[in-house]
């Protein structure tokens, strides 16, 4: 498989204290990707450099390369970049506005004006994310009358919106119930037939469930990465094993 | 048991906090009675519609009614574009918190300068090159606003969720459009309220315009009125009531004024509640 995206000896310092060290990873196109590890371990810092969204805190160096598709993310206008490599967080975050409106947020940042094109794009993006047969008589309501299961899919929906090539999901189902995290889930594994997902958990059996690869992360470290099978059943790595199997964390 | 001293000195501190609470909404009901009963019989139709006139010994505050409104619509369009701009200058841009700190501090400091400070300060900068003028008067008016219009807009765009922006930046928008599409829109309410607030303000001013807008009693238009010297409806009253002797006017206006400083601070209290269950 090619991959999309390569780190190579990335380190980052949030002003003193250095959260990344050397990383080197390269993630490969179309599939699931999961960074797993110990609160503090670097895997959201990590996830935040892939699209930049470290740029908006103070303080921050980085050091190493990151590219994408092949060119250096850091060099690269930050929006494009952003729009090929789109991002879900850990709390839904929908706009307080209507749910049309914040699923064509980002096409209409990127110059989409015209009426027809915005509905469909629309329409396709909660189709995709799974939410559209539950929304689609409200389009007008406002976003933030849904459930939070379904802000979190509409949020992926706003994500798909832009056609980017890149999903990065900071711990999206943690602040959701099991129903709507199955749903998320689904979704995640039908979603890697177009798209790159790189997903930040804290679920092992998550996971377990729905990545191709895994990445553990201890203290700003890249300890162990490799297939996920793999990495759960015969990690290399003791501190892997240990992390794994429950042994701290 | 409490003992009788005990039970005599709680009956006493009770009988205290009951008189201090006779007196002050005894004052406040008083003064609103007063100025009332005063002011509501005088308030005619020739009055309010009418300018003043020797020939015909007549008195009408149409002209100080028109240049209250003037005023403060020329002191809003000023100050809005300012105060909203500097708060979110210094809320999303500005990087150096030592630097925003200290106007934060400079701008609650203004705010509890006198007004008359600001009308002196504005008839040598304003009223001594443009002419003793009601824009002379509303440019003073704008900088007493400033840190008002400001400071609300300040604290309604911190209450604004980062997770806003982080999701719109997340999608490539830039910097300005994420204040344009999503911050702004999330604090009308702060603005309005500043906004509110400021007119309540400007209605109120007597000092500050006695220096800069002039005693003139005259109706002009929007333009030709900003030109000229003119009374707002605080300053009429002064001259009604200290130069000419004319207190049932000066009552009738009096009156007037409190029913439009009730009208205001209803209104903001609207607003905000408006806006908070909109919020949830």
């Amino acid at each position: 498989m090619n991959s999309i995206i390569t780190a190579q000896d990335l380190c980052l310092w949030y002003g003193q204290s250095q959260a990344l060290k050397n990383i080197n990873i390269q993630i490969p196109e179309r599939s699931i990707t999961a960074l797993i590890g110990p609160s503090g371990c670097g895997k959201s810092t990590f996830l935040k450099t892939l699209n930049r969204m470290n740029d908006l805190i103070n303080g921050v160096r980085i050091t190493g390369t990151v590219e994408y598709n092949g060119t250096d993310i850091f060099s690269q206008d930050v929006n494009q970049l952003r729009k090929e490599v789109g991002m879900v967080f850990q709390k839904p975050n929908p706009f307080p506005m209507s749910i049309y409106d914040n699923v064509a947020y980002g096409p209409r940042t990127h110059g989409i004006r015209n009426k027809a094109q915005l509905d469909e794009i629309v329409e396709r993006s909660l189709r995709d994310a799974a939410i559209w047969d539950e929304v689609k008589d409200r389009l007008k309501k406002n976003a933030l009358g849904l459930s939070g299961g379904q802000q979190q899919r509409l949020c992926i929906a706003r994500a798909l919106a832009v056609q980017p090539k890149v999903l990065l999901m900071d711990e999206p189902t943690s602040a959701l119930d099991p129903i709507s995290t199955l749903k998320i889930e689904e979704l995640a594994t039908n979603l890697k037939e177009t798209y790159t997902i790189v997903i930040v958990t804290h679920n092992m059996q998550q996971a377990l469930r729905i990545s191709d690869r895994t990445a553990f992360f201890l203290l700003g470290e890249l300890v162990e990465y490799g297939d996920t099978e793999q990495i759960f059943s015969q990690p290399a790595d003791k501190r892997t094993e240990d992390y794994v199997t429950g042994r701290f964390g | 048991m409490i003992s009788r001293s005990r039970k005599l000195f709680l009956w006493t501190v009770r009988c205290l906090m009951g008189l201090a609470v006779a007196v002050t909404g005894g004052i406040t009901l008083f003064i609103v009675f007063y100025v009332l009963a005063q002011g509501l019989p005088n308030i005619t139709w020739e009055l309010l519609s009418t300018s003043p006139s020797y020939l015909s010994d007549r008195i009408g505050i149409l002209p100080d009614i028109l240049n209250t409104v003037y005023i403060i619509i020329a002191t809003l369009v000023i100050v809005l574009p300012l105060g909203v701009g500097a708060a979110v200058y210094l809320t999303e841009y500005a990087t150096n918190r030592r630097i925003v700190s200290v106007i934060e501090y400079a701008a609650e400091a203004l705010s509890g300068i006198p007004s008359i400070i600001y009308g002196l300060v504005g008839m040598l900068m304003f009223s001594n090159n443009i002419g003793t003028s009601l824009m002379a008067g509303a440019l003073t008016l704008v900088i007493m606003n400033l840190p008002t219009i400001m400071r609300n807009t300040q604290e309604s765009l911190k209450t604004v969720p980062q997770s806003y922006r982080e999701g719109a930046f997340g999608l490539g928008a830039g910097k300005w459009r994420v204040i344009r599409t999503v911050v702004l829109p999330n604090c009308v309410d702060g603005i309005v309220t500043g906004c509110i607030l400021s007119v309540g303000r400007i209605l109120g001013e007597s000092a500050a315009l006695l220096f800069t807008a002039g005693f003139a009693h005259m109706a002009n238009g929007f333009f030709e009125g900003l030109g000229s010297a003119g009374a707002t409806l605080t300053v009429a009253l002064y001259i009604y009531a200290k130069e000419q002797g004319e207190f049932e006017v000066a009552f009738a206006i009096a009156s007037i004024l409190m029913i439009l400083a009730m009208l205001i601070n209803l209104s903001a209290t609207l607003v905000t509640k408006k806006f908070q269950r909109r919020k949830k």
